[in-house]
């Protein structure tokens, strides 16, 4: 249990999958402009992420691994995280059409988001259990939702504040940024 | 022969990700922290920029519509695994190195934006002459904010020492928050780089 527990505080924050590992910044700099797109970015993400996670592991472990296929984890991966984002759209739409709306654009955009397929590579990379998989995928996501989070609260306010034009839109996102990784580069050698 | 030359050279700066077209920021942020490994990639883009484009243009007439996005991943995941095997078998170091951004330059957004965009749509030379301009484009700017990164946090440039051996470097621009605040202080200077370029042509001197 201690080290599921570590194991997500290590992804959280001395780890974090955007700040530090630099996995899924186009939506962070794109979708950060208010807290409420950031919300629905953030549910989408966590649930996309730990399903997909699972479902590539198994992949992997149950047909890519017998069969000595482990090259075409790329293409497969990505295959199936593109199929699943679209059953997932298509399953929610007919059966929760309320958390279908709240996510919103979000889902389909999560596609191409460098955090899941990176997710799930760095999954087989590290040779995780599938409780691993489970709980760093859950702790990954979680890491990118509270930065994504932060972030947004943050420009939100910077749009009544004064920024010098050459420096509005991404230079100043950029710069919040690598302020916000500076403080939790603090956080390096949590895990030890 | 022009439009070859037009649609090669938008990528060069009009155009150029990711300073211009923010996309594909985080092999931007992860790769920059050295030169070479900027340069690795950047190679690796070219490649799978190329073969990408030429394929999907090759194809297009045949390609539904509706499943177009699913084949143009297809192909370039195809692509991207002859990369990634290739540099395993040849460039060991510059793979370990790259480790996970090499199959991550599937989901880069520009290979698929420029397939989407532009092979889709245009003839097999074009095609090539977008690619390569982007790919071109791509590289070289990943090698100078990789360039400012090392040369500014290390003292080095491509492991060759350039600055005063008194120097000691800004480590923290090779560190990830200094990848953000580079590439945005880098994004501010496109910004007044285009400023003061629409200023000269708006006076009509």
């Amino acid at each position: 249990m201690g080290n599921y527990i570590l194991m997500m505080v290590t992804a959280i924050f001395a780890n974090n999958i955007l700040l530090i590992r630099f996995l899924g910044n186009c939506p962070f700099v794109g979708v950060s402009t208010s807290l409420d797109s950031a919300i629905g970015m953030s549910g989408a993400a966590l649930f996309v992420n730990v399903l997909s996670s699972c479902i590539t592991w198994m992949l992997y472990s149950f047909v890519l691994v017998p069969l000595e296929l482990e090259y075409l984890k790329t293409v497969v991966f990505i295959l199936v995280i593109a199929s699943l984002v679209q059953l997932v759209e298509i399953i929610l739409q007919k059966t929760a059409p309320a958390l279908y709306r709240s996510l919103g654009i979000y889902l389909p955009l999560i596609t191409t988001n460098c955090m899941i397929f990176g997710v799930a590579v760095l999954n087989v990379q590290q040779k995780h259990t599938f409780m691993q998989t489970l709980v760093y995928s859950i702790a990954t996501a979680i890491g990118f939702d509270l930065a994504l989070l932060i972030l947004a609260g943050i420009r939100e306010r910077f749009s009544l504040g004064r920024i010098p034009p050459l420096f509005q839109g991404f230079p100043v996102a950029l710069i919040t940024a690598g302020l916000m990784g500076l403080c939790f580069f603090g956080f390096v050698g949590l895990g030890q | 022969m022009s439009s070859f030359i037009r649609e090669f050279t938008k990528g060069l700066w009009k155009e150029v990700p990711p300073f211009r077209f923010v996309l594909g920021l985080c092999p931007t942020l992860a790769v920059t922290g050295h030169v070479s490994s900027a340069l690795g990639l950047g190679c690796g883009v070219i490649f799978v920029l190329l073969v990408s484009n030429v394929v999907i243009s090759a194809f297009r007439k045949f390609i539904p519509s509706k499943i177009r996005v699913p084949v143009f991943i297809v192909i370039i995941a195809s692509a991207v695994t002859i990369v990634e095997l290739t540099m395993e078998a040849y460039f060991y170091s510059l793979y370990r190195v790259l480790g996970i951004w090499i199959p991550l330059i599937v989901v880069n957004c520009l290979i698929l934006g420029r397939a989407e965009a532009f092979a889709r749509k245009n003839g097999i030379i074009l095609s090539i002459a977008d690619g390569l301009g982007m790919g071109l484009g791509y590289t070289l700017s990943i090698v100078s904010l990789a360039s400012l990164r090392e040369i500014l946090g290390a003292g080095t440039w491509f492991g060759i020492r350039v600055m005063p051996a008194s120097y000691i470097g800004f480590e923290l621009l090779q560190r990830p928050p200094g990848a953000f605040i580079c590439l945005g202080l880098i994004l501010a200077l496109m910004n007044f780089i285009s400023l003061k370029l629409e200023k000269n042509e708006g006076c009509g001197c």
